[in-house]
């Protein structure tokens, strides 16, 4: 069984009369010899057919959605969804999920080779269809891995805005989307809002050829997965008032609005399924004024499965007020590397908008300082990206943002912002 | 003699950790504590308020005693650093009996005076009543002996350790009142009263009485009461009267309570006024079973 431990790391210590608690909870899943039994996962492929997929691409996503097949274990439950204005589900032809095995892998294949790239894109129809054949199987099996795998090349343009957000609103909690975006013609902040709404990751593919080996990894990732539907619950005193819960690691991710109440003093915020992994999450949370000596419990944080009210984990935040301002001063330095991530994501995601919008003040100023914390605080990749939007003069240390920019290099800048990089072990070295 | 010890009988002390005879751990018997910040009762086994989320002072920093008919709590207070304040309580079958004492803050270890001279006058107190001595001659010889154990404690080159002393004996419808210092007995009845006289300079904390080897030679005031009617006494340290000087404001919100329950409740207020100095609460209800009987109005003094 996979055993999960919570670690909370912060500085108890509070100057008399302050109230903000900060903490980085880092919960790691561990020990899963034996995989999830086949039949308790289920998989669907999302390939969007839209016309502006033809000229090559069509023939990557179909090698890219076969590969998927082929790395689906024995037993496990899938479907594949051909995606444009509208949804269909190529296979299977029977409206429920098919057994893998290697005859209903032959048949989605060849499903998979006669597709063609034509029409619109609407991509809350296809979760939507997803979503029910995700919930028709969850109704025959309890408590299965659901994960879907959503490709897309263009914007969301056949479906009205507020079609879309009922069709992601209808999806959320129902399955895990993990969303890839090839080309350079997708919108990343609508792709974004996919997969935070599905609790999955985003990621930008360069070359279309790349795709086979990308959805390789996404299955061979999705059936790691052991334990499905696993929330954060966080106890808050009485008096005390959430500021938010945000995942840190391995990406970020603002949960404060998905909270589900479990009693007064209680919520659940949804962390979808887990395999041997872990995740940190910072929290920060306003407690009521105390007197030097004082400790108190700021928060209590558990891993649980909400449906059945199993805990696999918990840690203390903790608050305790001093009138040592050595004590009382100190930053834990995991909050503050976690505070220095969200300051960069926010830096490039701003930079890169001012840069849209003709506000080239801004823009140099936000990129360049994006650019010192990414060398600083070691987000290589996102520095080397960063490099190919502005320029730092190493001796004056002058910004200056680059005149010709490769499009595919400014998404995946704004794609990747939002990944974050774990502390070195030595922050002072 | 005073309470009995669960496992093997033998009569123990409250406060007392080990049953002297078995060496019973007698702290399990202590009632599970309602939170010390917020009175809730939901206090997990980690010591951490469930509704409030305050940790829950240990050892002296917060102590409640709680047996059939009275109980006691002693808490930090919120500005202190530790509770240099301690009581003794016990039930004897004869009689019911609270110390509580104040360590004096500027002198030496008072929180180790004001628990020696607790434990001492509650042992002798229980002793002396079980030989058959009157209320008022078990007082005066408790108060001596707690005021020899914290001369006792003093060393050289450092101010002798100090505190107060306040002790009440319920036997039947009597209760005796024994003081040195500025903790109080109250009174708490149809007609509430504070039962003590401060030895301080009025309008001041200065204490013109104390147990301490810079004392001289203590001489407790001894006085004993005759009840009108149901009601309670409760002994306090000045953390609690500070706040509360009026026996109407005591009694206002403790009577018609448990014993444990008044005690938590009268510290909390004191805390939640600021909690400045130490609070200590003892609370002995008694007279509610004959009150036709009662025919002497309270408070008459029978001597001293």
């Amino acid at each position: 069984m996979t055993d999960f431990s919570v670690r909370v790391d912060q500085n108890k210590y509070l100057p008399a009369g302050s109230q903000e608690v900060h903490a980085i909870v880092t919960v790691e899943a561990s020990g899963a010899p034996e995989r999830a039994p086949a039949a308790e996962a289920a998989e669907v492929i999302i390939v969007d057919t839209s016309g502006s997929m033809s000229y090559g691409k069509i023939n990557d996503a179909r090698k890219a959605a076969q590969t998927a097949v082929d790395t689906l274990r024995d037993g496990v439950y899938f479907a594949v969804i051909a995606g444009n204005h509208q949804a269909e589900v190529i296979f299977p032809h029977y409206g429920r999920l098919a057994p893998a095995d290697p005859e209903s892998r032959q048949a989605a294949k060849q499903a998979i080779a006669g597709l063609r790239a034509d029409g619109g894109t609407a991509m809350g129809r296809w979760l939507r269809r997803a979503a029910d054949l995700f919930s028709a199987h969850e109704g025959a099996r309890p408590g299965a891995i659901r994960h879907a795998i959503l490709l897309t090349d263009g914007k969301n343009e056949h479906e009205p805005a507020p079609e879309f957000d009922a069709n992601l609103a209808y999806c959320a909690g129902k399955f895990v989307c993990d969303c890839r975006g090839v080309g350079t013609d997708w919108v990343v902040a609508e792709v974004r809002r996919i997969g935070s709404t599905l609790l999955g990751s985003v990621m930008d593919v360069r070359r279309p050829e790349d795709l086979a080996d990308d959805f390789r990894a996404m299955t061979e990732a999705a059936m790691g997965k052991t334990v499905a539907d696993v929330a954060l619950r966080l106890w808050t005193p009485r008096a005390a008032t959430l500021n938010f819960v945000k995942q840190v690691s391995p990406a970020l991710e603002d949960l404060t609005g998905r909270r589900t109440p479990v009693d007064e003093l209680s919520g659940d915020y949804p962390t979808g399924s887990w395999g041997a992994e872990s995740r940190e999450y910072h929290i920060s949370i306003q407690v009521p004024p105390g007197q030097v000596g004082q400790e108190m419990r700021a928060g209590l944080v558990k891993l649980v499965a909400p449906a059945t009210g199993e805990v696999y984990g918990s840690g203390n935040v903790l608050a305790q007020w001093s009138d040592d301002p050595v004590q009382s001063t100190r930053i834990n330095p995991r909050v503050a590397h976690y505070t220095g991530q969200q300051e960069l994501a926010e830096l490039i995601q701003e930079g890169l908008q001012a840069r849209n919008d003709g506000d080239v003040e801004t823009a140099t100023a936000r990129l360049g300082r994006a650019r010192g914390i990414a060398e600083r605080a070691g987000n290589d990749e996102t520095a080397r990206l960063l490099a190919k939007v502005v320029e730092v003069d190493p001796e004056t240390g002058t910004a200056r943002l680059k005149r010709v920019v490769d499009k595919a290099d400014e998404i995946a800048l704004d794609t990747r912002s939002v990944r974050t990089v774990r502390m070195r072990k030595d922050p002072e070295g | 003699m005073v309470s009995a010890c669960p496992a093997c009988g033998t009569g123990v002390l409250a406060g007392e950790s080990f049953c002297e005879r078995c060496g019973h751990d007698l702290s399990a018997a202590v009632t599970a504590a309602a939170c010390a910040a917020c009175g809730s009762a939901a206090v997990g086994a980690d010591g951490y308020c469930e509704n409030c989320g305050m940790l829950q002072p240990s050892g002296r920093d917060h102590v409640e005693t709680d047996l059939p008919g009275l109980a006691g709590v002693s808490d930090r207070g919120r500005r202190h650093s530790r509770n240099e304040d301690a009581m003794a309580l016990a039930a004897a079958p004869a009689a019911l009996l609270a110390v509580v004492c104040d360590g004096v803050s500027t002198s030496a270890r008072p929180d180790e005076a004001s628990q020696a001279a607790a434990d001492t006058a509650a042992g002798v107190l229980a002793k002396r009543l079980a030989d058959g001595d009157d209320p008022q001659a078990a007082t005066r010889q408790a108060v001596r002996a707690a005021a020899a154990a914290v001369a006792d404690a003093a060393r050289p080159g450092e101010d002798a350790p100090a505190c107060t002393y306040v002790s009440a004996v319920v036997t039947g419808r009597k209760v005796t009142v024994g003081w040195v210092g500025d903790s109080r007995a109250y009174w708490l009845g149809t007609h509430s009263a504070l039962l003590t006289v401060d030895d301080a300079t009025p309008g001041t904390h200065m204490l013109t009485a104390w147990l301490g080897a810079d004392a001289g030679e203590v001489v407790p005031h001894v006085r004993t009461f005759t009840t009108d009617g149901p009601g309670a006494v409760v002994l306090c340290s000045d953390g609690l009267w500070n706040y509360y000087p009026e026996p109407e404001s005591i009694a206002a919100n403790a009577l018609g309570q448990a014993p444990l329950a008044a005690a938590r409740h009268l510290v909390r207020l004191a805390n939640e006024a600021g909690g400045h100095d130490n609070i200590t609460v003892a609370v002995i209800p008694f007279g509610q079973g004959e009150p036709g009987e009662t025919t002497v109005a309270f408070p008459k003094e029978r001597s001293d």
